[in-house]
């Protein structure tokens, strides 16, 4: 069950990041357009979120690893989103004001906005892995799968978004219903985790 | 085995097929852009810019080499229709260059109006230039920048126009956030007493339906003039009457002929009539799935 879940939440938490990138995409398309550069900036504030997300996720492993605090960390990337639903056009509004280039009026956007969630997001992967790594030999194993359940998640959270989502659901909404799925998700695996915890004691 | 060979054969017919056809017409140029590839061809005396290198498919725009002024395409045709709403429009904002055929006729028909494009591929303009003889100028600007962030801008520095046509979109793809009500709210806020609104949009799917309830939320009734394309042309503060209509047509004729634009065939096409379903979900920033709705 606890490695079910340390799945589960991997190929969420891989869903989730891909989902939210594309919804960036239309949140930014009113105020600064939809142009190549807009996209670029995107991809590279994801990117380096994710990155700064492995290193620390890495090193948060290090003491006392448990499912409940990877189930934190998939809460937590949630709450963090919160603020792109509430203020999320107030916070554009402003920033087209101030900055002219649109350019760098979306790095911007996108690095106040979805750096934080998406932080949170890639801490998951490394915490995860070790998690499941029990035996030294194992380790690349684990990792690999681990990898291809979160990439996997990732394809299928960009396409469900893509393809259906957008067609059905407004931006606010999906944004709400992504990150209830993650807090349901999370608490429940906080409670199997916890559980496990008392069992160990 | 055999149904393998079968299917080999029927590529490799469709490709000899296709191959012919890009034969048949002379690709007389390739742009590369950050966006697409650009073709330039020539065909039966017709120079036409295209994003697809499939014969008759994803044709931008095109010119007849013998009389350049004249317009090739309907949908061009029927956007000048928007100026039998205004005759006499000083400032005009056109979202799209294409080869310049828009903006190129409304200089040759109004010298003395201000026209700003926004064209968002560098490219597309270099194009323009070269193989159509547009020629960029103090009355016509134009801006490399996204239409939507150009109007944004625009509304804050409170500038007004008398005409905005929108022709940002080809058949295949559309720039989602140029088509909600949220975006067309801006335009509308552009507009000076009596502007008008002139929009090349779709016919053949479902996104008709939807675009039209979308225009009309933001503009009230509209006209809706149909053949092959479909444009929308719509004026703050109401519609003209037919007669007014028909003046302002004789008013422009002798100009609008040498364009190729007879209105013994154009004021037949405006049309009031609903003819979508009304209960269509609008287009808006949060819902804009233009691009699906388009394909199905």
């Amino acid at each position: 069950m606890q490695r079910a879940l340390v799945f589960a939440i991997a190929a969420w938490s891989g869903f989730f990041v891909m989902a939210i990138e594309l919804l960036s995409g239309r949140i930014l398309a009113p105020n600064f357009g939809n142009s190549i550069y807009v996209w670029g900036g995107i991809i590279t504030v994801f990117m380096l979120a994710l990155s700064l997300g492995y290193l620390l996720g890495g090193r948060f492993s290090i003491h006392n690893p448990t499912l409940l605090r990877l189930a934190t960390l998939l809460v937590a990337s949630a709450a963090a989103t919160i603020p792109v639903i509430l203020i999320g056009d107030a916070a554009l509004d402003r920033i087209f004001d101030l900055v002219r280039d649109p350019r760098y009026g979306s790095l911007l956007s996108v690095t106040i906005l979805f750096f934080a969630p998406v932080v949170l997001c890639g801490m998951v992967s490394p915490y995860a892995v070790r998690l499941l790594v029990d035996e030294y030999r194992l380790s690349g194993h684990y990792a690999g799968l681990l990898y291809f359940v979160s990439t996997f998640g990732s394809a299928a959270g960009t396409l469900a978004t893509s393809f259906y989502l957008v067609l059905i659901f407004e931006i606010q909404q999906i944004l709400v219903g992504l990150s209830a799925i993650s807090v349901v998700l999370g608490l429940f695996a906080m409670t199997v985790g916890r559980k496990a915890d008392a069992l160990d004691r | 085995m055999r149904w393998i060979d079968n299917r080999a054969l029927v590529v490799l017919t469709a490709l000899l097929a296709a191959a012919t056809q890009a034969w048949a017409q002379k690709t007389i140029h390739t742009e590369r852009s950050l966006y697409r590839n650009i073709f330039v061809t020539e065909d039966d005396g017709l120079r036409c810019m295209k994003f697809l290198r499939v014969e008759n498919a994803g044709r931008q725009s095109c010119q007849s080499l013998q009389e350049p002024e004249h317009l090739v395409f309907n949908y061009t045709r029927m956007m000048m229709g928007a100026l039998y709403l205004n005759p006499s429009p000083r400032r005009i904002l056109i979202v799209g260059l294409g080869g310049g055929t828009l903006p190129s006729a409304l200089n040759g028909v109004l010298p003395g109006a201000d026209i700003d494009i926004v064209e968002v591929d560098a490219a597309v303009t270099r194009v323009a230039e070269r193989f159509f003889g547009f020629r960029k100028g103090p009355k016509l600007r134009v801006h490399e920048e996204d239409g939507r962030v150009f109007v944004k801008r625009a509304l804050k520095k409170g500038e007004r126009y008398d005409l905005v046509m929108l022709d940002a979109f080809d058949h295949e793809y559309i720039p989602e956030h140029l088509l909600t009500r949220e975006f067309l709210q801006e335009v509308k806020g552009l507009l000076g007493d009596g502007g008008v609104v002139a929009a090349n949009t779709f016919s053949g799917s479902r996104l008709y339906h939807h675009e039209s309830v979308t225009y009309e939320a933001v503009f009230g009734t509209f006209f809706n003039l149909e053949s092959n394309n479909r444009v929308i042309l719509t004026r703050l503060g109401g519609l003209p009457s037919p007669a007014d209509l028909g003046r302002n047509a004789d008013l422009l004729d002798a100009r609008l002929k040498r364009l190729g634009v007879e209105k013994t065939w154009l004021l037949p096409l405006f049309s009031t009539e609903r003819t979508w379903q009304a209960n269509a979900r609008i287009l808006t920033d949060q819902y804009s799935p233009s691009n699906l709705l388009n394909a199905k």
